[in-house]
This record gives C-alpha cells, structure tokens and sequence, in this order.
C-alpha cells in the first residue's frame, strides 16, 4: 500500500458533531470596505511591530503602517485607501479583555493601491525573498499566527523533504479553509507549487479531512497525475488537524513536543497562508484580508472574506444576529477557542471562527464528581497522556510529579474534558499546573540573579576587606621599618613651615 | 458554574448513566439466579440496595456533602449487588445488611467516598462475611430441580429467620469446596457425583449464570463501559494455569472448565476487577493486575483455607495498583 493511502491512526481523539454545513450552505460573501477599519498592532506571535505612519498621514492600499520590529515579528499594511484617524488603545480579540494600541484608518473608499511589484524570486534568491517577507504581514492563518517567514527560512539550517499543507480544519462549526479550498482552489495549487519550490522540498501532501469531499473534489480538478503534490484523506478525528497528530496521520512520523517538525524534514502551512504568500510572491500584494466563520446560533451562518480591522459586531449583524439572545462568543472553535469578553472589536488575522455560543455551550455546567479513574480520558488523549494522573498531580499541586508525567506534552485539545463522565474541568487543571510551574521557574530565576548577586557582593565585600588589610598592613611595615622619629620630625618641619607661611601672610596684611 | 474556557462542548457518558449500564448488564445473570436458584436472589438484592441507599445517604449527611449529587452517581447501587450477588442466596437477610453497611462505610466512605477508595467495597464487604461468617457463606443452594418443595414460603423463613433445618436439607458445598476436602482428606473424589449432588447439574447451573454473565460483560464492552484488557486477560490467564496445573496431575486438581465455569469467575472478569476506581488505568498496567488476580485466585482456591479467593485476590492486587500504574506508564506521542 502506498504512503498516500495508509492512515496512520494517532490515539483516541473524539468525533464530535461537526456542525460545518450550517455555515457551508452559502458563498463566501466579499464585505465591502467598512466605514472604520481598527487595526490592533498585536496580531501575530513575537514582537509588537513599530508604527510607520502619523495621525492625518493619508495611506495607500497595501501600504506598510507598522514595520516587523525584529525578525521574530509581522508587519501590517493599510488593508485600504484612507485616512490614519488615531493611534489609541482599544479592544483586541483576547482573552483577557484588555485593550492594546490600534491604529484607526477611515477609508476614503476609493481603494488606491501602491504600487504592486511582484518577486522574482529566482532571480533575487531565496534569502532575499525571506527578507521581503518579513514585511508581508503574511503570519499563520490558521489560527496560531506564528510569522511566515520563519518558516519559509526554516530549510536554511534544515532540508525540507516534504511540504504539508493543512487542510484539515478539525475543529467543530470552523468552514474558513473548507470554503477557501471550493473557491480559490486554483490559486492554492498554484501556492502549493510555489511554496514546494521555495522550500526545495520533493514532495507536498495536502491532508484532509474525509468531511470536505466538495473541497476535495475541486482540489483534485487541478492536481495533475504525475504531479508531486498529492492530497492525502484523513478520517475526520478531532484533532486531526493538529500539527504533529497531523503529521503523524499522513506519514507515520511521531514527533515529540521538545522537536520541530523541520528536524525531521517536514514542513507545514495551513491553506490560507498558502495562498497569502502566492499573492504575494505573484502580484506584490501583502496581507489584507482573510477568509472568516460567523456561524453558531445566528439566523444566517456565513463565511466572509473580510480586510482585517472590519469590526466584528456588523459582521455577526449581518449573519442576521443571535436566534437565541446570550450575548456570548467564542472565537476559533468550540474545542480549543476563547470566550470573547466583547464584540467591539475587529478582524484580526489570528481570527478564523466566530460562534454565537449555542446554548449547550453556555448552559450551567454541571457539578463535577470525583474522578472515578476510568481512564475514558486516557483512552481521549492523542498525546497518549495519562489525563488522570495529570489532573491528580495539577490538584494537590505536585508539580514535579505533573512535570514528570509529561504535563508540558499536552496540547491543551480538550478531548479529555470532552469525554470525563465526572464532567471534570481537566484542561483548566492543566493550564493552572503549567501556569503555576511556569510562574515558579521565573521566581526560581529571578531567585538564581539575586543569589549570584549576592554572591557576589560577598565576595567583593571579602576581597574589599582583604586589600584594605594588606593595605594596612603595607602601610604599618612601611612605618615600622623606617625611622619613627625621623617621620614625626619631617611632620613637625611640615607644620612648622604652614605657620610659618600664615604669619607671613599676615604680617603682609 | 458558568462555562469560561474550552473545550465548550462535551458528550460524556455521566457515571449516573455508566453505572445505570452495569446495572443493565447485571441483568441476564441476576434472571439466571433466579431462574435457578428461586427469588431468594431478589430478596438479597433489594435488602443490599435499600441498605446501601440508606447507609450512603447518611453518611452523605454526616459528612456534608451534596447528598442529591452524590446519592444519584448510581455506585452504591453497583456496589451492593455486586455484593449480594456473591452472597448465597439462602443467606439470612441480616449477612446482606451487614455485608453491605461494611461495603459502603468502611470500604467507600471511611477512604474517602466515591473515587478514593483503594479496595473494591464489594470484595471487602464478602472478605468481612466470609471470614466472620465462613459456614453461611459456603452454603449455596441445590439447583431448584432439586428442590421443587423449596417454595417461597420456605425461602422467606430462610432470608427472615435461617432456618439451619431447612438450609441444611436444600444446600451443598461447592465443587471447589468438596474436593478440597477431598484433597485435604487425602480421599479420592469422584468428579461426577459430589456431595450428594450430581456435578453435571450443579455444572449446567455455574454454565448458565457464567453465560448470563458474559452476555452482559459483552454488552459492557460494546457500550464501551469496559476495556477487554481486564475480563480477557482474567480469563486466559486463569484457563492456562488451571490448565498446566490439570495436566501435571489431573487426579489432584480440578480440569479448567470448573475453575472457569464456577465460584463466580466470571462475575468477577466482567464486573468485579473492572472496578475503575480500585483498578489499574493503564493498558498495561490492566493486564498484569488482571494476571496476578487469576493466579491468586487460583492459588487460593486449590491451596489456600477458603474455598474460595476471588475477594482476597482482588483485594491484594488493589494494594499493587499505585506500584503497577506507575511501572506501566505508557510512551507519550513521540517519545523513546
């Protein structure tokens, strides 16, 4: 059997309701350009990138406004023509609900490019490339926003075989990547090429899940026989989609949490950054826009194809609002996503799915049990945890023993939590042991600095003493040594002579 | 609590609803009892839960916890017919109290309630009757072929009062305690007729409730309520060693089909060493726990002072959990 058709089966996973053709049922909807666009400077994993423009600066489409600060960073452009309004701090898509500086542009509708040059790439060379792509804005699509050219730079330290392309999407209610492939699955071949040549890997496989086969068949439209891009089915197992459950599916490879996948000679991009960077490399045209999910409980569940800083409250008015009134979110999928603490925010590239929370997701929870240590989550883990070790050792805070568990290995995918009939919050056990560890290992740190400092000022104290002693002591041999009387009769000539001095400057007067 | 981080959704069987399945799985075996042995069966059974009802919702009480929460998780319920299946069912009603306030305060709720405790409560509830009460717990019924006048009027004097007259006339020894005795005498035994009681009738009888047993240990298995790790591993395990036993010496020990087929073997593969709480987790882990049960069973049956050893076994393989969980920790995704 070839590679392309065995499966490799990662452990357990769950198999939950899907819920994508709520929001397949209709097109990709292009939204035209907002009235306000909010552009939040942190979209991406790594440093805040540095503002390029002023309030009242009039920018072009495409047109860079912050600057990728270092190399582990992203830049963002003016998704449209218009006016810069303010810098302020406003509301972003996180968790915690804080505000973090935005730039505000206000449209002049007529969507002005700059000028647009494409990348010859061959003839200006990869390192090149990789630094023009700093500045792309390109970063992970799928939701993880890690910047793209570090990946692309990836073959320079280690030789890419094979290029996987995610296509996955194994997430409950998220279509984004399912839509993207039906429409612009032309363009996404033509990406796939190019990255695959970017990259000098031999060979490309795209897995899929089995739940897109509309997708699937329109990939398959334009994969030639003989091509080395392949597309390779994967059952539809949550979470598939998982970088390294991924890889694991598609050519057998288990790649531990400590290791990159670039070590073992694979490399992976998610759909919509494929694309990203063709439209770059091809037409000059940085990151603007992206593909999003509105679905959930809302009269018309739907994916757009919005500019990033489009605010998400016309969106979710546009899907026809809440049927049932919470007022709740989600944001990415119900799986591993986050509450949304408010809908005054805007499109980040970070963002693929919103949900209006259906009301099993919101429903009072109910009262855990005690775990009864029937091993449903360990038979749940891809990661082949023991899930309920892990949740004993997070609650009576035996950290060590969590760490030595493999506590860091776990992905945070939730399935353990899905399956407990205890209906134990296991993940936030996780995450509260990580945080907690995490935390003790800065305090242990910020501890180490303080006792080499310490240590040190001891010992400078010490050898402070000791030269001042063998001062002293130089001095007092110095003085024995000589002639005592001789040395208290210099002095005496010494102040004899100032008095002298004195007396004559005052017999002047 | 409101539902703040992921996962937002989950589809688990509840334990409410995972013991309501033990409980359904029970049933082919406890209609067999019946069946075979009269009403005396549902007699235990309903004394045991009323008991263990009774007794958790007190102990609910007194240790402040939610008693509505915890009285509906369904366990008590498990862990009393568990034991009063083990139980004779010509026991006297007040074995079945005593057994099972053992099970559910001492063995449960002195080690800390639901999920804490380290022994299987129902084996501990049959180790204390068993060693306080050896001549009650070895008396099993004829078959009811054999006992046709035995009717239920006589079968609630027994529960109600234990008449020894009447229990003496309609009970026997099992196979595995006849021919121990037989061993211990230095006597030979005949395989076809113990005690009184042809061994194919009391044979036909161990078949048909092992069969019931196993129709609902497979319907567990299909529920995904158990692992075959544990019952498949119980099984082979003790076929093999009952087996190589068999044929150094088959005069001196007991052909394997008896060891399988009797003294609740197989409530104790599908129902017993399944306690998740008392078990090991790993996959490993399960079958060397299973392995060593079968071969203390074994053991103990053949060699040791009880006739027979299923509750002891599962209680010293309950102490070797915490060492065999940790020694059978398996390979995390992607480590050597």
């Amino acid at each position: 059997m070839s590679l392309i058709e065995k499966i490799f089966k990662f452990n357990g996973g769950i198999n939950a309701e899907t819920k994508k053709n709520i929001s397949t049922l209709l097109p990709v909807e292009k939204i035209k350009i907002p009235k306000k666009l909010i552009l939040p400077l942190r979209q991406h994993i790594g440093n805040m990138p540095k503002i390029k423009v002023n309030v009242g600066d009039y920018v072009l489409k495409g047109q860079l406004i912050a600057e990728a600060d270092g190399n582990v960073s992203a830049a963002i452009h003016a998704p449209t023509s218009g006016k810069i309004k303010s810098i302020e701090k406003l509301l972003i898509p996180h968790p915690s609900g804080l505000p973090d500086y935005c730039i505000v542009i206000l449209p002049d509708m007529k969507d002005k490019w700059i000028e647009k040059n494409s990348i010859d790439w061959k003839k200006i060379g990869i390192d090149k490339t990789i630094k023009l792509l700093l500045n792309s804005g390109i970063v992970g699509l799928g939701g993880a926003a890690f910047p793209s050219h570090l990946k692309l730079g990836s073959n320079r330290n280690n030789k890419i075989e094979t290029l996987i392309v995610n296509a996955a999407e194994c997430e409950p209610y998220i279509t984004c990547d399912d839509m993207l492939m039906r429409e612009k699955s032309e363009e996404l071949i033509k990406g796939i090429q190019l990255v695959q040549e970017l990259l000098g890997a031999k060979e490309t496989i795209i897995g899929i899940e089995d739940n897109k086969p509309e997708a699937l068949d329109k990939i398959n439209l334009f994969l030639k026989e003989q091509s080395s891009i392949k597309a390779k089915v994967v059952p539809t197992i949550y979470p598939s989609g998982d970088a390294k459950r991924l890889i694991y599916l598609i050519n057998g490879i288990k790649i531990p949490k400590q290791k990159r996948a670039v070590e073992f000679g694979i490399q992976m991009f998610n759909v919509a950054t494929i694309i990203a960077i063709y439209r770059f490399i091809e037409y000059g045209e940085p990151s603007l826009s992206r593909i999003l999910t509105i679905t959930g409980n809302l009269h018309k569940p739907k994916n757009y194809e919005v500019l990033f800083g489009t605010s998400l409250k016309d969106l979710i008015k546009k899907s026809g609002g809440q049927i049932n009134k919470n007022d709740t979110y989600i944001m990415g999928g119900p799986m591993m996503g986050f509450k949304l603490p408010s809908i005054d925010i805007s499109v980040t590239k970070t963002m693929n799915c919103v949900i209006s929370a259906e009301e099993d997701m919101i429903k009072e929870k109910k009262e855990p049990l005690p775990c009864i240590r029937c091993s449903k989550c360990a038979e749940a883990c891809p990661v082949e945890l023991q899930p309920q070790d892990l949740f004993w050792f997070s609650k009576s805070d035996q950290f060590e023993k969590a760490q030595s568990y493999n506590l860091f290995d776990c992905i945070e995918c939730g399935c353990c939590s899905y399956v407990c009939p205890s209906n134990i919050p296991l993940v936030q056990f996780y995450r509260y042991a990580k945080s907690e560890i995490i935390a003790k290992n800065i305090e242990k740190e910020e501890a180490d600095i303080a006792r080499e400092r310490n240590d040190f000022r001891v010992l400078r104290l010490e050898r402070e003493k000791k030269e001042r002693a063998e001062r002293n002591a130089k001095r007092k041999l110095e003085s024995s040594s000589g002639d005592k009387s001789k040395l208290i009769a210099e002095k005496r000539a010494e102040i004899a002579d100032a008095m002298n001095r004195i007396n004559k400057n005052e017999n002047i007067k | 609590m409101f539902n703040q981080q992921s996962p937002f959704i989950q589809k688990a069987t509840s334990v409410t609803m995972v013991m309501m399945l033990v409980m359904l799985a029970l049933l082919p075996g406890i209609l067999a009892y019946i069946f075979l042995f009269g009403i005396g069966v549902l007699l235990n059974l309903t004394i045991a839960i009323i008991t263990a009802v009774v007794a958790e919702y007190f102990i609910l009480r007194i240790r402040n916890l939610p008693v509505k929460l915890f009285i509906t998780d369904g366990s008590a319920v498990v862990a009393a017919s568990l034991l009063a299946l083990s139980i004779p069912s010509i026991a006297p009603w007040w074995i079945i109290v005593i057994g099972t306030l053992f099970t559910i305060i001492v063995a449960k709720h002195m080690y800390g309630g639901l999920g804490s405790n380290l022994f299987n409560p129902a084996m501990v509830g049959y180790a204390v009757l068993l060693i306080s009460f050896p001549s009650v717990m070895t008396k099993w019924p004829l078959t009811s072929s054999h006992l046709l006048d035995f009717n239920i009027a006589q079968q609630m004097e027994v529960f109600f009062y234990g008449t020894k007259d009447l229990i003496d006339s309609v009970s026997s020894a099992t196979p595995l305690d006849y021919i121990k005795t037989q061993i211990f005498l230095d006597r030979p035994f005949d395989l076809n007729f113990t005690n009184g009681m042809p061994i194919n009738s009391y044979l036909n009888a161990s078949i048909i409730i092992s069969l019931s047993f196993l129709i609902g240990g497979f319907f567990m298995w299909a529920k995904r309520v158990i692992t075959w790790h544990l019952p498949i591993t119980f099984l082979i395990s003790l076929l093999l060693i009952s087996s190589i036993f068999w044929l150094i010496d088959s005069t001196r020990y007991l052909p394997p089909f008896i060891h399988l087929f009797s003294g609740g073997t197989l409530l104790c593969a599908f129902f017993i060493i399944t306690d998740p709480v008392s078990g090991p987790t790993t996959p490993k882990g399960k079958i060397f726990f299973a392995f060593g049960v079968a071969l203390l069973v074994y053991l103990i049956r053949v060699f040791g002072g009880y006739p027979e050893g299923i509750a002891f076994a599962v209680i010293f393989m309950n102490i070797c959990v915490p060492l065999i969980d940790s020694l059978t920790q398996p390979k995390v995704f992607g480590h050597e």
